[in-house]
């Protein structure tokens, strides 16, 4: 559990002051330029030391990203975009740093920016998160009235400019590659990769895409060492964590926890246990609605880690459980993340723009029971059949939550399926329910 | 070079190829249907898919970069699976009219299908349908059919330059789309139907018509611009039913402007099918020998000097110098191949060519136009100058207009003004984008029939040339001067001397009054109301159109399609056609007629097959011997083009004003009458 010395954001909630004077006495913007006088490659070295995993889902080493950056540039401009587009349903972790912990983020984005060799920084909000946006923005104008970025910012003679861009509501605008598309004023689409940002990102310009949350620790990390992160959470899962609950808990909420916390412990106590009882758990899904779905059976011991959950089969993402007690209709529960990917798929290639709609289709025939038993297996094959196919990583998105589903709760479809056929007669007419509405969809309407 | 391993065999590709670049070398077929070779790399399709060694998934090999000891494994059940996936995914919401469809028989979609394609769907929901666009009269669409690879989109951004495509909405509802109900305003649209790899995007005129095996296929050229498209005709039965391009990497790539694809239905219309002789003012049919009777009868007594011949734009190289022959025979220095009017000098092949090459433009970086809008008079050479322009980058490639663009070139271009006095400035380098020229290391001109149709031209191609020695344009290993026609005779024609003798006139003053007797051959470019009211024409071609009304005597001729020809484009490159219709009726090859009246007339041409007229052609001018070809010329060697005097203040005019409907066959073909309807005479449209 972790201890209130080592909070990173120590104003989650919001009860104390965001703006400049408020952050200042939480201790950021102290001694920056200090920290930037190490130099970049002490920067990245610490960074890399406090095993610093990416916190907007795909837990890559935060230190290694940054270390892709050419270290000389060849003329172009180098850029760090911090991907504010916080739109996984579940998840509302970097709203909380935006809104009542906006210098922090600046502040370290300074120091990332300069750790890469970039003279500007692009954050790309969600266009849902208003005020955040506002928030941030004032902080911005704080942070240049003083001198704390601009022209040779907080002193470090290092020269530091801050852009908000906010989006228009697309999901796959959090897609690294699509939200760089988006921020040139694209379609929002992801880009074939190699080449990787880090090579030709924004404007083809060497880029580093990274969480805001991310982002946000590593001023913290720098100032109090990368040993010191590292000593937290588990070998390989190092240090804290915004996590978040929701559902069928007593208190749903946002927290920081250490990493490797047990999954029924932060439930227990950050969640004040599951509704009705933890016996009334019927599943959780760890990380964001793209992580396949864990049964309550290993909800009992599984750790919150990266490692951990990928062992069992699913994954940390962004760290925002979905807590669901046994009144939840599971298929029903997935056939709306189904809806969520069918209508988010950017459309642009193949696997996914054609496969989600299959599986949202399939998936809400299941709901109500309305398929055959074969189809459970024809659904699990579409899936793999988009899985690992896709430019971006949205299919594998759409595709987990079903295979987490068939993996643990295939009786539950049986039975459902079982269960109309007794209603309705069995046979194979039960493609189509008796009444339902005759022609083909137009897309254009 | 980089190593790369393709099931097994080792290939050496260069640094930066794709991995599907990589298997096409080894020899390896690999599927797809976004990618395509002359647009940029999209990705979408995942029709690609290979497995490369140590990668955690398949990868789309048309984006993929190769590695120095990179393994790729085409043929595995992984890749196999994954091809399958994909092909079943295109299919869930595709059609499957196929029997209805234009596209059958030649669909990429459909022929992958056979490898990669399930015996049955397992797809039981509805189908997605999508609204058709309306994209003009060129291109019809069935946008169910779509499978969304956005061929169409980057060819109409990159190539065309007109971005007019897009695609609205995400998932399942992304549609391809013209944003607005408008025709698409490219002279380069019907390409989008070959690149189209389904049956999205198909020929408006072409529709239902015919299945491609039932099609028999002869290789011919282009002959509605100077380009010297190569393409291919494709005939059923006596029928041309539909033009497409020829790859030719020096010409054309793979691309054909609207013009050369859709006026082919005008080879089925107006045509002159039997001989007509004018008789008390009215035209009646007659026999070969009456009408060659007529034709001798009135040229019994005529001095060679008031006998004149003009040949027009559409004429193969074989009928040209057999008319020319025939003249001589007759006594007559009175021939001209330019019935526009245009002037050049002669005396070397660089001064009436281009230079450059149209390959060549790739190399160039700055251009200077003078009197021309190649985007209408050379679309497929404009789609060049626009490749030049993007593969440049920003500013990597400045260009200069002189005179006034009609329409978008395609290109940021600076208009540097209207006329002739702008080219002084720029000698004289008052003009800042002579500062531009000198600067460039390999710039080059254009000079278009707007600059050379005017009275001034000479002065106007000398002046260009010197401009071109001062700025560097024509220099050691490089030619920058370029002349571009329009018309697919021309250079040619110039080849073989079609222009007066000594004492003869040109076609104006031909026209009137200066001879007695005036042969046309397919000459049609000029108002019949030019010609003297005495003059006895005769009109020998395939197409009724304003000067066979005029004629006293019709002799109907071949059209391209219907006979092999030699055609020399702007580059000066000669090239051949075939045959591949018979003419209709009682018409003729042009030179056969020409060769048969000379009989009539006891001046007989020495050639009695194709084969001694082509070397008769090889005798003339030895160019002709070499098909397809061109030779370097030494452009700095050469003193310029002789000074014609004084230029006229007067702006440049553009050389015709309707794309649609420059000669007979796009003027006889009802798809080039309503593409200038619609594009050209918009407001007519709307009055409607």
């Amino acid at each position: 559990m972790l201890q209130d010395k080592d909070r990173i954001f120590t104003n989650l909630y919001g009860q104390n002051d965001w703006r400049l004077a408020g952050a200042r006495q939480r201790g950021d913007w102290d001694g920056t330029a200090e920290i930037l006088a190490r130099g970049r490659d002490a920067i990245v070295n610490e960074m890399k030391g406090s095993g610093l995993r990416g916190r907007g889902g795909a837990g890559f080493p935060t230190g290694v990203k940054w270390s892709f950056m050419p270290k000389n540039s060849d003329g172009r401009p180098h850029y760090l975009v911090i991907n504010g587009d916080e739109s996984e349903p579940g998840t509302c972790k970097d709203r909380e740093i935006l809104r009542h912990e906006p210098h922090k983020l600046i502040e370290s984005a300074l120091i990332a920016s300069f750790a890469m060799g970039a003279h500007a920084a692009y954050i790309y909000i969600r266009g849902e998160f208003f005020n955040e946006a506002r928030h941030l923005q004032i902080a911005i104008d704080e942070a240049y009235a003083a001198g704390l970025i601009g022209k040779n910012a907080a002193g470090s003679g290092w020269d530091f400019d801050f852009y908000i861009h906010r989006g228009a509501g697309a999901y796959i605008c959090g897609e690294e590659t699509a939200l760089l598309e988006s921020l040139e004023g694209k379609k929002g689409q992801p880009r074939m990769k190699p080449p990787f940002p880090a090579a030709m990102g924004l404007y083809g310009c060497p880029t580093t895409v990274n969480n805001v949350e991310s982002i946000a620790v590593s001023s913290t990390i720098l100032r109090r060492g990368g040993a010191w992160f590292s000593a937290l959470g588990r070998p390989n899962n190092a240090g804290t964590k915004l996590m978040a609950i929701s559902g069928h808990v007593n208190t749903p909420c946002v927290f920081e926890e250490e990493l490797g916390v047990p999954l029924k412990e932060i439930i227990e106590k950050h969640g004040g246990g599951v509704r009705g009882g933890w016996d009334n758990l019927l599943a959780v899904i760890p990380g964001g609605c793209s992580v396949p779905v864990l049964p309550a059976s290993v909800c009992e011991t599984v750790l919150m880690d990266y490692d951990s959950l990928r062992a069992e089969r699913s994954g940390l993402g962004t760290a925002c459980m979905i807590v669901m007690d046994k009144s939840t209709d599971i298929i029903k529960a997935i056939a709306r993340f189904s809806q969520f990917f069918k209508h988010e798929s950017c459309g642009q290639c193949t696997p996914c723009r054609e496969g989600t709609g299959w599986m949202m289709r399939v998936m809400n025939r299941m709901v109500e029971g309305r398929a055959e038993i074969e189809e459970i297996d024809m659904l699990e094959q579409v899936t793999r059949q988009v899985e690992g196919h896709t430019i971006c990583a949205l299919g594998d998105a759409a595709a987990w939550p079903i295979q987490g589903l068939i993996r643990h709760f295939r009786p539950v479809m049986e039975e459902r399926i079982q269960s109309y056929k007794a209603a309705h007669g069995g046979g194979r007419i039960t493609q189509v329910p008796p009444g339902a509405p005759v022609g083909i969809p137009v897309a254009a309407e | 070079m980089v190593k790369v391993t393709v099931d097994g065999i080792v290939v050496d590709v260069p640094n930066g190829s794709s991995a599907l670049q990589a298997c096409e070398a080894a020899g390896k077929e690999i599927p797809r249907f976004c990618f395509h070779e002359r647009l940029s790399v999209a990705g979408n399709c995942r029709m690609c898919l290979v497995q490369v060694v140590r990668a955690p998934k398949p990868v789309a090999s048309c984006g993929f970069p190769v590695a120095e000891g990179m393994e790729i494994l085409t043929d595995t059940e992984i890749v196999r699976k994954a091809r399958r996936a994909v092909m079943e995914f295109l299919l869930i919401n595709h059609p499957l009219d196929c029997p209805i469809c234009d596209q059958g028989g030649e669909c990429d979609l459909q022929d992958q299908a056979f490898g990669y394609g399930a015996d049955h769907s397992r797809y039981q929901e509805a189908k997605r349908a999508v609204k058709d666009k309306y994209l003009g009269p060129l291109v019809k669409t069935v946008m169910t059919r779509c499978i969304q690879c956005t061929r169409c989109i980057r060819f109409a951004t990159e190539i065309a330059g007109v971005p007019e495509l897009g695609a609205v909405s995400r998932g399942e509802n992304m549609e391809v789309t013209n944003y607005v109900e408008k025709a698409l305003t490219s002279e380069l649209s019907g390409n989008l139907i070959d690149i189209c790899p389904v049956g999205a995007l198909t020929s408006k005129p072409y529709a239902f018509t015919a299945r491609p095996w039932e099609l028999k296929r002869t290789d011919s050229i282009d002959v509605s611009d100077a380009v010297g498209t190569n393409i291919s005709l494709q005939v059923r039965g006596s029928a041309v039913l539909r033009a497409v391009p020829r790859v030719n990497d020096a010409v054309n790539e793979e691309w054909l402007a609207d013009k050369g694809r859709f006026s082919v239905d005008g080879l089925k219309h107006r045509r002159l099918d039997r001989p007509w002789v004018r008789v008390h003012g009215k035209l009646q049919a007659v026999s070969w020998q009456d009408a060659f009777v007529a034709i001798g009868r009135r040229l019994d007594g005529v001095p060679g000097d008031r006998i004149g011949a003009i040949a027009g734009d559409l004429c193969d190289a074989e009928s040209m110098l057999a008319l020319k022959d025939l003249m001589v025979a007759l006594g007559s220095p009175n021939i001209d191949c330019r019935q526009d009017g245009a002037d050049y000098d002669l005396s070397q092949r660089a001064y009436y060519t281009f230079g450059t090459t149209i390959a060549g433009i790739e190399d160039a970086d700055a251009l200077l136009v003078v009197g021309s809008i190649p985007r209408q008079e050379a679309p497929v050479l404009n789609a060049r100058i626009r490749k030049r322009f993007l593969a440049a980058g920003r500013g990597g490639f400045p260009i200069g207009l002189i005179g006034t663009p009609t329409a978008d070139p395609t290109y940021s271009a600076d208009v540097l003004g209207e006329g002739p006095d702008v080219l002084a400035a720029l000698r004289d380098g008052t003009h800042p984008f002579a500062a531009t020229l000198k600067a460039a290391k390999k710039p080059m001109i254009i000079v278009g029939h707007g600059a050379l149709t005017r009275p001034d031209a000479r002065a106007i191609l000398a002046s260009a040339w010197a401009l071109a020695v001062e700025t560097g344009a024509i220099g050691a290993g490089w030619n920058g001067f370029n002349v571009l026609h329009r018309a697919a005779s021309r250079v040619a024609g110039l080849d073989l001397g079609l222009v007066p003798g000594k004492g003869g006139r040109s076609a104006a003053g031909m026209m009137s009054g200066g001879v007695d007797v005036l042969w046309l051959l397919g000459a049609d470019e000029f108002h019949t109301a030019q010609i003297g009211p005495k003059t006895f024409v005769i009109y020998q071609g395939h197409h009724g159109d304003a000067a066979a009304a005029r004629a006293d005597v019709i002799l109907p001729g071949a059209a391209y399609a219907e006979k092999s020809g030699t055609y020399v484009n702007t580059e000066g490159r000669v090239q051949r056609s075939f045959r591949a219709v018979m003419p209709p009726g009682d018409a003729r090859e042009d030179w056969r007629i020409l060769r048969a009246f000379s009989e009539v007339v006891g001046h007989t041409l020495p050639y009695d097959t194709v084969e001694v007229l082509r070397e008769r052609l090889a005798t003339v001018n030895p160019v002709f011997r070499v098909i397809g070809g061109l030779d370097a010329v030494d452009a700095a060697a050469l003193p310029g083009p002789s000074d014609g005097g004084a230029v006229l203040p007067a702006p440049f005019r553009p050389v015709f004003d309707d794309y649609y409907q420059t000669d007979p066959i796009c003027r006889a073909s009802p798809t080039m009458g309503e593409c200038s309807r619609i594009y050209v005479h918009p407001r007519t449209v709307a009055a409607e």
